[in-house]
């Protein structure tokens, strides 16, 4: 007895993620082309990096044990220097957003003002922290000011713009409300506006925290000062397991704040 | 927010005399810690060079202007070799996350001391700034593009492992159980079951981390982890103030179309 063929298909493939086939053979195509000159021009010096494996050994050895005792109080410095750092800038930077912030809503500012702000947001976003950490050490000198004033003009660019669009994004009912009490101006913002934004900003605010604690760490590359100065002389001075004891305490400090950062902006919200 | 009785009728008030308080009480507590912190950092800042910023700020700005145009042709390899730090330091950082991503989540993960040693890798990565990964590699490897692109991949290991075992514990298990009824193992339902719902996410999540390596591969060659960086730390030692206003013209255009490409793709894939 013989099987009639089936009129329905016996067989499965699985679609491709890409659905036309043209599309899908020119990014193939495209970025094969485009590793082969990456790889081609990158220009690596494959003899010093195989030296890198035995050179990594003697690296991470000379890592193990950390030392956290020789060292001491140049480290303690350095991390209170980076805590003082982080919430001086967080303090400053939110103090300063908070105008720019109001600024450039588009339902709180006019046209002209709704512009200047958004362009100084956009200015602060666009170079990372450590440029602007290069310029402020030419400009301020050596030391944690520079790196202040680095960190608090980042803080700009993050929080007036989340804040800006938590004000965009408000029940605009509420506010018509306390405005058809005849409020002012002030008094609008402050029980309008202010009580909808404040457990985002709340939450945000302990977020950027956590974000300037890290970057305090690498202005110091650059002479803002800070744990990181504190690591660059280790490194430089070939003190790796003072090193290695610094990166520790780095990430640990980094998770704890990360965990309360989690934790309070749950509470919060 | 209670109502106050007072001789002349009730007042509104917004908070209770407690509530006020406590409001109080915790501003004041806030404000010692900044003044104290601020007392820490300004014990350790040379005064005399702050007053002396807006000068200095005048001069550095009136030597970099006019950018030296003529310097982009040299300009042109550094460029080459940050996008290239970017865009391999994500491919390298992809392949690693997948399995980490797979044995972080837990809807996926072999074993629970399994899952927390991928938690591990995953914090430790997202903790230490490329920089500093940048910092050690090219004491390993030597100054240049491969401890640059090695670093950018370790760095974003962490950020990319989270968003996608994240996405992993998001998926829709009914999909999963459709696939195990028709017999399939353990490695087809991961094939046919899991990775067709995360790829999405997974594309979106490359993008984006593509997105925001290009900053980062702009600042290694502080350090001396090559790209782009590496001219304008030597600008910056030289003086060259014209080269540096033209190098940080240079980083804004390519930030500025990293970010349009990224959103574009992110948008067609979403």
């Amino acid at each position: 007895m013989s099987v009639a063929e089936p009129d329905f298909p016996s067989s499965w493939k699985k679609p491709p993620f890409i659905k036309s086939p043209l599309l899908r053979w020119s990014i193939i195509i495209g970025s094969a082309i485009y590793l082969a000159l990456a790889f081609g021009t990158m220009d690596v010096d494959w003899a010093r990096a195989a030296e890198g494996l035995p050179r990594g050994k003697r690296f991470l050895t000379a890592f193990f044990p950390p030392n956290f005792s020789d060292n001491l109080g140049v480290m303690w410095d350095g991390i209170f220097e980076s805590i003082w750092m982080a919430i001086i800038s967080t303090v400053a930077g939110i103090a300063l957003s908070i105008p720019i912030g109001l600024g450039a809503a588009k339902n709180l500012a006019p046209n002209w003002v709704y512009l200047t702000c958004r362009s100084i947001i956009g200015g602060s976003r666009t170079f990372p922290e450590i440029i602007l950490a290069i310029f402020a050490v030419k400009l301020f000198g050596f030391g944690p000011f520079a790196g202040f004033v680095a960190l608090s003009i980042g803080t700009i660019g993050f929080y007036a713009k989340l804040l800006a669009e938590d004000i965009e994004n408000i029940n605009p009912s509420q506010a018509e409300a306390i405005k058809a009490t005849g409020s002012s101006w002030t008094q609008w913002i402050n029980y309008a506006i202010q009580p909808q934004v404040m457990p985002r900003m709340i939450g945000l605010s302990v977020y950027r925290l956590d974000i300037n604690f890290r970057e305090s760490a690498v202005v110091g590359i650059v002479g803002g000062g800070g744990i990181g100065a504190t690591l660059n002389t280790a490194f430089e001075r070939y003190e790796f397991d003072t090193a290695a004891a610094i990166l520790l305490i780095i990430i640990g400090i980094v998770m704890v704040l990360e965990y309360t950062s989690g934790y309070l902006r749950k509470w919060v919200q | 927010m209670p109502l106050i009785e007072m001789p002349d009728g009730p007042v509104w008030k917004r908070r209770t005399t407690k509530e006020t308080l406590i409001r109080w009480f915790v501003w004041l507590i806030a404000l010692a810690i900044i003044a104290y912190a601020w007392k820490g950092i300004s014990d350790k800042t040379i005064w005399f060079f702050v007053q002396d910023a807006p000068r200095q700020a005048a001069d550095i700005g009136s030597r970099m202007i006019p950018p030296k145009f003529s310097y982009m042709s040299r300009l042109w390899a550094p460029v080459w070799d940050t996008l290239n730090i970017a865009t391999l330091g994500t491919v390298i950082a992809l392949v690693i996350a997948v399995p980490v991503a797979f044995a972080a989540a837990h809807n996926t993960t072999p074993h629970p001391i399994v899952r927390s040693i991928a938690i591990f890798i995953i914090v430790s990565s997202r903790s230490v700034n490329s920089l500093i990964w940048a910092l050690m590699l090219v004491f390993i490897f030597g100054p240049g593009v491969l401890a640059g692109t090695i670093a950018i991949g370790l760095r974003s290991v962490g950020f990319c492992a989270k968003l996608l075992y994240e996405g992993i514990e998001e998926i829709d298990l009914t999909q999963v159980e459709a696939i195990e009824a028709t017999g399939a193992t353990k490695a087809q339902q991961m094939v046919f079951g899991i990775v067709p719902q995360v790829l999405p996410t997974f594309a979106g999540i490359g993008v984006f981390r593509w997105d925001i390596n290009i900053r980062e591969s702009t600042i290694l060659g502080l350090v001396g982890a090559g790209g782009i960086g590496l001219e304008l730390s030597g600008s910056i030692n030289t003086l060259a103030w014209t080269q540096v206003s033209m190098i940080l013209l240079v980083i804004l255009s390519t930030v500025i179309v990293s970010e349009w490409v990224s959103a574009k793709v992110r948008g067609a894939i979403i």
